[in-house]
């Protein structure tokens, strides 16, 4: 436990001084308050920011975390060539990575809704986009934690988390598309359903959109996705859901950090 | 209408100058107890005052014509659950100041609150019309006036309750300042033309908050459809006009801002459609022009099925729809001009105010959800986003069916809001 | 001090350690030279506990290394390259090691001789991502050296530094040595071990080619310099007569 405190407030320290991840921050700050500059309200706001949220903060996450791991592992060695076990410290290492990221983009987005007042009634709609935002990052840092220690060449590694990017964020949803206009006329609700829990950004987008009015558009299609997405009870179990996805590539890379050899 | 308004005059004159008129004061414990002798007792041109006090009768019925009924005090005309309380079946009469409650349910008779029947020129006026199956009935009563009534039922659902205020064969009715809540449908007009509604409130009806069918040639405006549980429903009329109405929150399946079906000619004009499922829905109307709306925040602003033909949408705003208009068909008979689209990222070079390349409002994730509804489920996917960009810079992707040749580059006004529509009287 | 029996480890197809028995003199320096790819780094990594070997043992202080990783704490270690997080201080770095290593929050070492010989008291306040490579190279081996291990492991570690900094850290490790220390050092350049090394390891293609005293290798093949004896073994692929 202890270790992974220093090595998180070690992460923390490191990346919170990071050039890229305050432009990163930065970015989000100037996005979010230029959306309320030119007229936007807080549901608006929420639903522009929806999109950009949904694209931008995997690719960083996968981005900037697997060039992170590669750029840290000499000091991974360094520090595993001191007497601790290996799960901690991976545990602290991913939190560190994590944090600052999540921290970052919450800092960021979450700062022009407080000085405008919170945005007024879209306010459960912005802390589920801010938690959604926060969660997807704690996801796709560990997807690229997890290509990162299982993919030795640097420049492989950074394509296939491009590639993750790709397709978590555009390809399954045009996959799901395509398979929705080709088999229309079978039901689809729980197929699509099942599919849409398999992709922790289309979990993500589904949590937010229904804090927001058009949740209610589900109703023309069906009960179940009435059901599912109008309801708190289906709300809260995609947020469950999204939160056991932070633990799948936490998992899997703890388990290939432990046996590994570096 | 004033013609109509002098004729009623005339007549009161006339019987004026046949007999002389008296007023019948009806309390608990004076001379006349019961509103039941009053009522008989009446003759053309008398005034019948009842007072303060709960009346328990049977079905109290108006023969005679010309009377005015004013209650004093607000006093309660009561079904007690198992009767239709008033009805006027006498030409010219007058009802003011009334509460009346408590007819009851009932599947074998269309029990109201305050019923006209063949009863022309009737005025029903400021009264509080709670808890009955059916609010106010005209039925085959022209020339009738409606104004500043509180219609409140607490029904449960559709088959328990009745309409708020329901006109029948009622020509040229006046219905209007009027507050109507928890009804079936608020305001309903069947076989009843050249009527006048405005400035009603009717929201969080079952039904409809506005419901009318083969009724030519009515204006609609400055009326408040609120958060009625499928919207507003025209159907089956030609000629009518719909104007600087507010229809919003008409969330979930089968709800529409406004439902136009099979409606021939009209206008529709200067409205605001706000947070609705769909805002306007179009299925078989022709020659509407539809123009000066403000279409904000609804799932769908305009739904406009192919077999909605030469209608003309010019002067509208577009604002923070999911999606801006859909149609179930490629081809597309209606024509968009000069609308204001917050989704247009076209350029104007020579300043006109009109973008130089047109707009086409239907996407085609519209087109797929409108065919297979399950893919909605991927609303607001940057997949979608990817979508719409691609058809930005591919425009044969983008179904051809409607396109708006001259979108404009600023909004023609403010989105006003909850400004500028009245929300009924004060009380 | 440390054993090594029977060490094999391949990776895919490649056999980058194919039995290698040898043991490490406690109090002597011993330098582990061969060619590219012989399997230098794999053998330190496997000592450290970084690779886990296929077969065989290693005993560090007749700890088996795969009891567990407590027995690294007589262990110093200089990785071949010296990198660290970009943004944190030289300090930070240094405290950080320290922390891990003792299990609880420490403040960076200020008064250590090799820091103060190298001039870091006034780098520790410097971002990492500011340093020069030189100067990283000088944190990294203050950092092997700054627990007073038992047991040095250091991998190239004059590469990158200045004359007069790889002099200093070459007096560092005589005067380990004298403190009866064990020190396990790799080079490429074999003029440095000269007058350091006691013993030599000479590994190519995964096996041990020699193994003895610096001045038996010297008899051996027949030479008076220590460059040339490498050399030589370098040529003979370790196979002394």
């Amino acid at each position: 436990m202890n270790v992974i405190r220093l090595i998180v407030s070690a992460g923390l320290r490191d990346l919170s001084r990071s050039r890229w991840l305050i432009g990163y921050a930065l970015g989000f700050f100037v996005l979010a308050e230029g959306l309320f500059w030119f007229g936007g309200s807080g549901p608006q706001v929420v639903l522009s920011l929806l999109n950009i949220v949904l694209m931008v903060v995997p690719l960083v996450a996968l981005v900037f975390g697997a060039i992170h791991v590669y750029a840290s592992r000499e000091f991974v060695e360094l520090l595993l060539s001191q007497p601790v076990p290996r799960k901690p410290l991976f545990t602290g290492l991913w939190l560190g990575l994590a944090l600052p990221l999540a921290g970052a983009f919450a800092i960021g987005a979450g700062l022009p809704f407080v000085f405008n007042g919170g945005g007024g009634a879209g306010f459960s709609a912005l802390a589920t986009l801010a938690a959604a935002g926060v969660v997807l990052s704690f996801i796709f840092s560990g997807i690229a934690t997890w290509i990162a220690w299982t993919t030795d060449d640097r420049l492989r590694g950074v394509g296939l988390a491009l590639g993750v990017w790709l397709a978590a964020t555009v390809l399954y949803d045009g996959a799901i598309l395509a398979a929705t206009a080709a088999f229309g006329d079978y039901p689809l609700e729980r197929p699509l359903l099942a599919a849409m829990i398999l992709n922790p950004v289309d979990l993500a987008r589904l949590v937010v959109l229904s804090q927001l009015d058009a949740s209610a558009l589900m109703g023309y299609t069906g009960a179940l996705f009435n059901k599912a997405l109008g309801t708190a009870g289906g709300a809260a179990m995609a947020g469950a859901a999204l939160l056991a996805w932070c633990g799948v590539p936490y998992l899997m890379s703890a388990r290939r950090f432990a046996r590994r050899d570096f | 209408m004033t013609l109509a308004l002098w004729f009623a005059m005339l007549i009161a004159a006339a019987d004026l100058g046949r007999l002389p008129v008296d007023t019948i004061v009806v309390g608990p414990g004076g001379a006349v107890s019961a509103v039941t002798v009053a009522l008989e007792r009446a003759k053309p041109g008398d005034v019948v005052v009842v007072t303060a006090g709960t009346y328990r009768e049977p079905t109290l019925v108006l023969r005679t014509p010309n009377v005015t009924l004013l209650g004093r005090g607000w006093p309660v005309l009561d079904g007690e659950g198992k009767r239709a309380v008033l009805v006027v079946e006498a030409n010219d009469v007058t009802v003011r100041g009334f509460t009346v409650t408590g007819t009851g349910v009932s599947n074998l008779e269309d029990r109201a609150g305050i019923r006209a029947r063949n009863a022309s020129r009737c005025r029903i006026e400021g009264n509080r019309v709670y808890d009955n199956l059916w609010g106010i009935y005209l039925e085959r009563s022209a020339d009738c006036v409606v104004r500043d009534n509180d219609v409140r039922a607490s029904g449960e659902n559709q088959s328990s309750s009745g309409n708020g205020i329901h006109l029948y064969q009622s020509p040229r009715a006046v219905i209007e300042d009027n507050r109507i809540a928890g009804q079936r449908d608020g305001i309903y007009f069947e076989f009843s033309e050249s009527g006048l509604t405005r400035r009603n409130v009717s929201e969080k009806n079952q039904r409809y908050g506005l419901h009318f069918m083969y009724s030519d040639s009515c204006l609609y405006e400055n009326n408040t459809f609120s958060a009625n549980a499928a919207g507003v429903a025209v159907m089956y009329s030609r000629g009518v006009t719909i104007a600087t109405n507010r229809f919003e929150d008409a969330w979930g399946g089968g709800a529409y801002g406004l439902l136009l079906k099979e409606i021939l000619g009209g206008e529709i004009r200067g409205n605001i459609f706000e947070r609705n499922s769909t805002g306007i829905f179009l299925e078989g109307a022709t020659r509407l022009q539809i123009r000066d709306n403000d279409f904000i925040q609804n799932g769908w602003a305009a739904r406009v099925f192919a077999d909605a033909t030469d209608n003309h949408f010019a002067g509208n705003h577009f604002r923070a729809n999911a999606f801006d208009v859909t149609t179930n068909s490629r081809s597309a008979n209606s024509t968009f001009d000069g609308n204001w689209w917050d989704g247009y990222r076209g350029y104007d070079l020579n300043r006109d105010g009109v973008g130089d390349v047109p707009f086409h409002p239907v996407r085609l994730f519209a087109l797929i959800v409108e065919q297979h509804p399950a893919s909605l489920l991927l609303l607001r996917s940057p997949t979608v986003a990817v979508l719409d960009a691609a058809e930005r810079v591919m425009p044969m992707l983008t179904p051809e069916a409607l396109v708006d040749k001259r979108p404009l580059i600023k909004p023609l006004r403010k989105s006003v809001g909850n400004a500028g529509v009245a929300r009924g009287a004060p009380r | 001090m440390i054993r090594v029996e029977g060490l094999r480890k391949r990776y895919g197809s490649h056999d980058a350690l194919r039995g290698v028995t040898l043991e490490f003199r406690t109090g002597a320096v011993t330098a582990l030279v061969g060619p590219n790819a012989s399997g230098k780094t794999t053998l330190i990594k496997s000592l450290l506990g970084l690779v886990r070997p296929d077969a065989g043992a290693i005993f560090v202080k007749d700890t088996p290394v795969d009891s567990g990783g407590d027995y690294r704490r007589a262990i110093g270690y200089m990785p071949q390259l010296a990198r660290f997080p970009e943004n944190l201080t030289v300090a930070d770095v240094i405290a950080l090691v320290a922390s891990v290593r003792s299990g609880e929050r420490s403040d960076a070492v200020r008064d250590d001789e090799l820091i103060e010989a190298f001039h870091l008291v006034r780098e520790m306040d410097r971002l990492v991502r500011t340093l020069s490579g030189g100067t990283r190279q000088k944190v990294s081996a203050a950092i092997a050296f700054l627990f007073s291990p038992e047991i040095l492991i250091l991998d190239e570690p004059t590469a990158g530094l200045d004359p007069l900094a790889a002099a200093i850290l070459k007096d560092k490790i005589r005067s380990v040595r004298a403190e009866g220390r064990t020190v396990l050092i790799t080079s490429h350049v074999s003029a440095e071990l000269e007058g350091l090394a006691d013993d030599v390891a000479f590994l190519c293609d995964g096996e041990i080619g020699f193994t003895g005293t610096f001045d038996s290798l010297l008899h051996q093949v027949g030479e008076r310099r220590f460059e040339g004896a490498i050399a030589s073994l370098f040529r003979s692929k370790g196979r002394v007569a």
